[in-house]
């Protein structure tokens, strides 16, 4: 099955003939012979018979739309504008691969360099990579990248990372003998300065998110930095795009490199992925020798017009194999083209708008919410909620999904000391009525388990 | 053929115009002050104001200055470059896929795990391993999985001087660069005249330092390691594993399994033989599968199936992390399970012959074509890779000229310039989803191009003459870096550039 995929089907014999063999085996005879065998697969199937299929196992899911649904830690509900997905569905984007041929991939490359030029914007940095596979992945590089620039093998990370990043962070520094210190947070939910002073000596790096993994604005960022920089570490801040219209650029906060998750505009949830890592740095020769991943530039033609091109490739694998700066060869060129669209959409007053509702949202639901848990800090939360709940939290959880709500992520399995508390996040589509309802609910949910 | 539009498309940025917006918010549910400290708050933001008209046009007329697999042929070697079935898109775009969170609780996610269970049980089959993982998010980071499994195993058993990886070097640039991330030492070893791995190069390369080779079969040449019984019982011997890099495998799908010919890792590309589209550069998926012995080191979690529920099982101790957060390119894996659904085994088996069929009969159509020469041996699988050496040699054309010419007629370039192992390379492969007729095209095209070569070169080394722009100066974007619209003002404003 599958035929109608491959015109040639039709013309075997022909073709073969052409060419002089007689059959598709003589094609074969290179392959050990008593290896090719009849496998145990599902014969092929019409186009019409999968789509029922796949209908059917799909239904079996239900969606944020379906129930509301309080999970952030990491992927977030948000709305992606219709034109944005039928602009990335364009055939032309879709379809084509790594720009090699820079002459009929003008329009890839240029939306490229405008992901680079949005994203350098955001972050208040001035040189961008066409994206990593995700936030993780590039954290992990920059990782790797801050012990190769600084010839030191300490990287510092608060206690509070993201899990899910905290454990690729750890994969990806294993091979080259990078040593990950804890910083613990402190009662206001953010790094601990004292101890961070401590660990930072030493250090290749020092990393910080914004917001930080409990939702938290991680108000002293600038002393975070100076003290990176008094110990001639690198100062890496991973963000949350969607929070840069009401927060200042980490480059002017004095980061050396960001990294952070570009799908969180233009892409949906997709359980997870395809996601897109954002990868930039200061303008440095140290820097930009040393930066992992594709990096498109601007240039001219021959003729003098401006055009665009893949660009300091000498860094990367097909150049310098075993000693490049990363392996990294595909990305997620088109999760980063879908994120510069909304950008674009969004302007200035748009990024700004939707950082400001995030932020009210937000402090909304902490307001509600502290009606049926204690909020765990006292601090300016953004998206993230951390609340500790009277009865265990997966009663509240199972209670909830009765009744049609999904609630947040649990932290203790991650957290024990912060005992049963959760993870619950809003962005912009949270509606009023879901916030009603889950505090409604978990009163309930409470008062049944007391009784 | 395909004809490229000319747009002079200014930035996104110089089409910004002040007031203009492209997208309505919804209000916030409650409007609480909230006051960020002083000198957190944003001080200048500089992103364009366009509306979502302009915005349209904008990427429209960059897409039609851009090449897809729907444009025409396009025949990048290793790249498997093959048409991307239409309801894979439905799928990967389906609320009941955009809408679900990865932490979602199982129950409620049901379908999405029984998604990437049936994906597993399919590529175990396929490639005759025991497990997989669908975390790697591409062919590099499936490589990088694999070695750090490797890496896991010989530690495991206590054999920490296993610290070499053997890398032929044919081998595409993402293997060393993996093997090297992981903490290995690379040892690489020379192919033979007919293009195949030097057995005896692998016997003296081999020894209680080794952890594994990653080979390519078919390699990059296109050639079947007809050996390859030989090298894994050389490698097995010597206590190394046998890493299998899955680019290639639309030269062999659905006929021989690389399990069977001795590989304990493999990776796939998703975005290569199961027909996810390559979206620019990506989003691919690289799922790695690997024999019973390597299973306990898998990334966590794996997705596991009771008889009666699909669940996460993350109780896998020795297991090496992760590699990718979450569980991979989720709508990349949703869109190879519609594409194997469709094709099926008979299909699967049909890739790899029509596959096959057209590289050879490209090969024989374009042999003993004057300027282009067919190092090693002829009969290839998927792909064929030509020297453009003569046609140097001659008339000082490289295979950039003739990639760059190729554009002239509406065509995309093979892959040129690797692998490294062949001089002025041009490696195409055709896939199975080509016809006969734009076969013949390309050939003509490189025929026309040959005879250009010897009776007006300058055509050539000037060319591409028909695109949106010249010949790109690449020297002077490396001389001169402009990576973004703030380095760019910077430059304007100087007065150092004019375009
Ligand atoms: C032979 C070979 N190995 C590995 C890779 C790397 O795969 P990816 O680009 O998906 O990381 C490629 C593709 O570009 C390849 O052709």
């Amino acid at each position: 099955m599958g035929k109608h995929y491959i015109p040639n089907s039709a013309h075997k014999e022909e073709m073969l003939g052409e060419i002089g063999f007689k059959s598709i085996e003589d094609l074969f005879s290179d392959v050990p012979k008593g290896f090719v065998k009849e496998f145990n697969l599902p014969e092929g199937k019409s186009e019409y018979e999968v789509f029922l299929e796949m209908n059917e196992i799909l239904n079996k899911n239900k969606t944020v739309l379906e129930m509301p649904t309080f999970l952030g830690a990491g992927a977030y509900f948000h709305y992606v504008p219709a034109h944005v997905k039928h602009l990335i569905e364009r055939s032309e984007f879709i379809t084509s691969y790594t720009p090699y041929q820079a002459e009929i991939s003008q329009g890839m490359l240029q939306a490229l360099f405008e992901y680079q030029s949005l994203i350098g914007e955001l972050v208040g940095l001035e040189i961008v990579n066409a994206s990593m596979y995700d936030w993780g992945t590039a954290l992990g590089e920059a990782a790797r990248m801050a012990a190769r620039v600084k010839k030191k093998n300490k990287f510092v990370v608060p206690k509070h990372i993201h899990p899910e990043r905290n454990m690729v962070l750890k994969t990806f520094v294993e091979g080259a003998d990078i040593e990950i210190e804890y910083v613990k947070w402190n009662e206001k939910g953010q790094v601990d300065l004292e101890e961070l002073k401590e660990k930072a000596k030493n250090a290749a790096g020092v990393y910080v998110e914004l917001p930080n993994f409990f939702g938290i604005i991680e108000e002293q960022i600038k002393e975070i930095g100076e003290i990176a920089h008094e110990n001639d570490a690198l100062f890496v801040v991973g963000v949350d795009p969607t929070i840069l219209g009401i927060i200042e650029a980490p480059g002017s906060l004095g980061a050396d490199i960001v990294v952070g998750e570009a799908s969180f505009l233009g892409s949906a949830l997709n359980f997870g992925g395809p996601r897109a890592g954002i990868f930039a740095t200061k303008n440095e020769r140290a820097l930009i020798r040393q930066m992992p991943g594709r990096i498109i530039g601007m240039t001219r033609d021959t003729e003098g017009k401006r055009a665009f091109v893949m660009t300091l490739q000498t860094r990367e694998q097909h150049i310098r194999r075993a000693k490049a700066t990363s392996n990294i060869c595909s990305n997620e060129a088109l999760v980063a083209v879908a994120a510069a669209i909304h950008l674009a959409s969004l302007g200035p007053k748009g990024l700004e708008k939707l950082g400001e509702i995030i932020l009210k949202n937000t402090a909304y639901f902490k307001k509600r919410l502290s009606e049926v848990a204690e909020i765990s800090f006292d601090a300016i939360n953004f998206k993230d909620v951390p609340a500790t709940f009277e009865i265990p939290y997966p009663i509240i959880h199972e209670r909830l999904l009765e009744r049609g709500i999904h609630g947040g992520f649990y932290l203790k399995p991650y957290f024990p000391e912060l005992g049963e508390t959760a993870l619950l996040a809003v962005t912009e589509t949270t509606r009023r009525e879901w916030i009603e309802a889950l505090v409604k609910n978990v009163r309930e949910i409470i008062n049944e388990a007391e009784l | 053929m395909f004809r490229q539009a000319k747009w002079d498309e200014p930035l996104i940025f110089e089409l910004s115009k002040p007031g203009r917006v492209g997208f309505t918010l919804p209000e916030p549910v409650e409007d609480i002050e909230v006051q960020i400290p002083e000198d957190l708050m944003r001080k200048s933001l500089e992103l364009p104001e366009v509306s979502e008209p302009e915005v349209v046009k904008h990427y429209i007329r960059l897409a039609e200055m851009n090449y897809g697999v729907d444009s025409g042929i396009y025949p990048l070697g290793s790249c498997t470059m093959k048409y991307n079935p239409k309801i894979n898109e439905e799928f990967a775009n389906h609320p009941k896929v955009a809408f679900i969170h990865p932490y979602q609780d199982p129950r409620t996610v049901q379908g999405a795990l029984q998604i990437m269970w049936e994906l597993e049980q399919w590529l175990k089959e396929i490639t005759g391993m025991d497990r997989f993982t669908l975390q790697p998010a591409a062919g590099a980071n499936g490589e990088f999985t694999g070695v750090m499994i490797i890496r896991a195993y010989h530690l495991d058993r206590g054999e920490a001087q296993r610290n070499e990886i053997i890398v032929p070097d044919s081998a595409h640039g993402t293997n060393p660069a993996s093997a090297a991330m992981a903490g290995f030492k690379v040892i690489e070893i020379p192919s033979n005249e007919q293009g195949m791995v030097d057995l005896e190069a692998l016997e003296n390369a081999v020894s209680e330092r080794t952890a594994g080779i990653m080979l390519t079969n078919p390699n990059t040449l296109g050639i079947f390691e007809e050996d390859i019984l030989e090298i894994a019982k050389i490698v097995h011997k010597a206590g190394g594993l046998l890493y299998y890099d899955g680019a290639n495998l639309n030269g062999i799908l659905g006929k021989i399994r690389p399990g069977d010919m001795g590989f304990d890792v493999v990776h796939i590309n998703l975005h290569k033989t199961f027909s996810t589209p390559h979206g620019g550069g990506g989003p691919g998926a690289g799922p790695v599968g690997v024999k019973k012995h390597l299973v306990d080191y898998l990334p966590v979690p794996l997705v596991e199936f009771d008889g009666e529920k699909y669940y996460l099982n993350y109780d896998l101790p020795k297991s090496i992390g992760k590699v990718k957060e979450f569980y991979g390119n989720f709508a990349v894996l949703v869109r190879a399970l519609t594409y194997l659904k469709i094709m099926g085994r008979d299909g699967l088996r049909e890739v790899a012959e029509i596959a096959v069929l057209n590289a050879n009969y490209l090969t024989q159509k374009l042999k003993g074509t004057r300027g282009y020469e067919l190092p090693h041996k002829e009969l290839r699988k998927h792909e064929v890779v030509f020297s453009a050496e003569p046609m140097r040699k001659e008339m000082g054309i490289k295979a950039l000229d003739v990639a760059k010419r190729l554009l002239d007629f509406g065509l995309h370039a093979p892959t040129i310039y690797f692998p490294l192992i062949v001089h002025e390379a041009l490696m195409i492969e055709p896939t199975e989803t080509v016809s006969k007729e734009e076969l013949d095209a390309y050939v003509e095209a490189l025929k026309r191009i040959s005879e250009e070569a010897y009776t007006n070169p300058e055509i050539v080394k000037s060319a591409p003459h028909n695109t949106a722009v010249r010949r790109v100066d690449d020297v002077l974007a490396t001389k001169k870096p402009i990576i973004t619209w703030r380095m760019y003002k910077e430059f304007k404003r100087k007065g150092e550039v004019d375009y």
